[in-house]
């Protein structure tokens, strides 16, 4: 009798508990954005930031919303903004270009004169705060890998030669890496790019060619002799402009004496 | 002059994250900025409090009556979900923001053991309705006190150079250690000078 009682009791009270919970929920219920969850679905879902909203649900919602631009997601390419533009119902999808992360340094211990020997602990930004780093070069790569630790795709590694790249099939342009470097020595550029200028330094050609011997000393061969290269020479440093970028261009990298131009694939 | 009693007896004394330890989920896991926090605490003192009111009804009218004193754990649990539930959709439709902050520590509330201890602590004590109340109220203010002052601290501790090993959540533990053993002063004598 008294486990009748006990099942009677517990089961009525759950059925009121239950009751005003229903109730409550009708009262208190939220609409949802339908076209925000859509987008979410759609979305990479890598929680990457690039697009500069806190994760792919913030993006949804500015973009439900209107508060943001469509095609600010680079790794969704221009497939995703696609899909977006047909939900928001705005037409032909952004047409953006993807961009990739390069290390603009060639530079290691064995081609560029150190200052001194770092044994800090291994983060980018703490050798950083010793005189810029243990290099000589004080515009290139430190070698401790700190971007490596934030790429969510982990499309940067380190090769044999101590040196990082990223590797551009795997990187979905987040520009994480740009951020956390102290010497922004990694910047974006196209993926269609063949050839890229590794080096970052500014200093005069004669103060590059003393610490390291893979840097670019502003000899403007590349500018001169090449000018269908896009390659252009300011402030002591070559840079390849991708707008007017040739085949060329594998001849000016050639040609470099210090083969700073290399290809970026 | 029992209310007050009751009030720096839950808040400090038998503190629930600090002398009890009970409820320590929430102290590591929301404490890390103090806007999250003050918004879990008010959230726990709410259920903490309408709990306490429930419970006692639910003991007293139902199961005292009825002779089924031995399920007061299992019905306990039913109204305390249920509260946490109720909670979970006002915050959601009032506070989105602060729901996103509290995130799972929200629901999670339902299997806080702060909340099941006030409501069996109260029957244990034989509380009265409004006393009752009152240590629920003030066992909710309690653990919010706790985790404002764990969350200013570890704010602080972010600015500070910590070891690696010691970085996170290892340096919280032994923070929270230090502030449970400074919550060790405050014992049963304090009551007997303060109110005689």
């Amino acid at each position: 009798m008294n486990i009748l009682f006990a099942f009677l009791v517990i089961a009525a009270l759950a059925l009121v508990l239950g009751f005003a919970l229903a109730v409550a929920a009708k009262k208190f219920a939220v609409e949802k954005d339908v076209t925000a969850e859509q987008i979410l679905a759609i979305l990479p879902g890598a929680n990457c930031g690039a697009c500069g909203f806190p994760g792919c649900s913030g993006y949804a919602d500015a973009l439900s919303k209107g508060t943001a631009e469509n095609g600010l997601c680079s790794p969704g390419g221009a497939k995703t903004s696609k899909a977006v533009s047909e939900i928001l119902g705005t037409g032909g999808a952004v047409e953006t270009e993807k961009m990739v992360a390069f290390v603009h340094c060639r530079g290691n211990h064995e081609v560029t004169a150190q200052d001194y020997e770092y044994r800090g602990i291994s983060d980018c930004n703490a050798a950083h705060l010793l005189f810029k780093g243990d290099s000589s070069c004080k515009f290139g790569c430190h070698h401790l890998g700190s971007c490596i630790e934030v790429c969510p795709v982990e499309a940067i590694y380190r090769d044999e030669k101590d040196n990082i790249m990223v590797d551009p099939e795997k990187c979905i342009g987040c520009k994480k890496c740009t951020l956390v470097c102290p010497t922004q020595v990694i910047k974006m550029i196209p993926y269609r790019g063949s050839h890229a200028v590794a080096c970052n330094n500014h200093d005069k050609g004669a103060v590059v060619r003393k610490i390291c011997s893979v840097g670019c000393i502003a000899c403007k061969i590349c500018e001169r002799k090449f000018p269908e290269s896009g390659c252009t020479v300011s402030d002591n440093l070559s840079s390849v402009d991708y707008a007017k970028e040739t085949a060329q261009i594998a001849d000016a990298a050639a040609a470099c004496p210090t083969k700073c131009i290399v290809t970026a694939k | 002059m029992i209310y007050i009693g009751l009030f720096i007896t839950y808040i400090f004394i038998n503190n629930f994250i600090l002398t009890q330890f009970l409820g320590l989920c929430p102290f590591i896991g929301v404490s890390k900025n103090s806007e999250s926090a003050i918004g879990m605490g008010m959230a726990v003192t709410f259920v903490m409090g309408i709990a306490s009111i429930i419970t006692y009804l639910v003991y007293h009218f139902l199961l005292l009556p009825l002779n089924l004193t031995y399920l007061q754990t299992l019905s306990f649990i039913l109204v305390i979900a249920s509260l946490v539930q109720f909670v979970e959709m006002v915050i959601q439709k009032n506070s989105p923001s602060l729901y996103q902050a509290l995130g799972i520590f929200l629901p999670l509330i339902t299997t806080n053991c702060a909340v099941l201890g006030i409501a069996l602590i109260n029957i244990t004590e034989g509380y009265n309705l409004m006393q009752s109340f009152t240590a629920g109220l003030a066992a909710g203010i309690g653990f919010t006190l706790a985790l404002v002052l764990m969350s200013n601290i570890r704010e602080r501790l972010d600015l500070h150079p910590v070891r690696k090993a010691f970085r996170g959540v290892p340096i919280a533990f032994i923070s929270g250690g230090l502030m449970a053993l400074a919550f060790m002063a405050f014992d049963k004598s304090l009551l007997t000078n303060l109110l005689g």
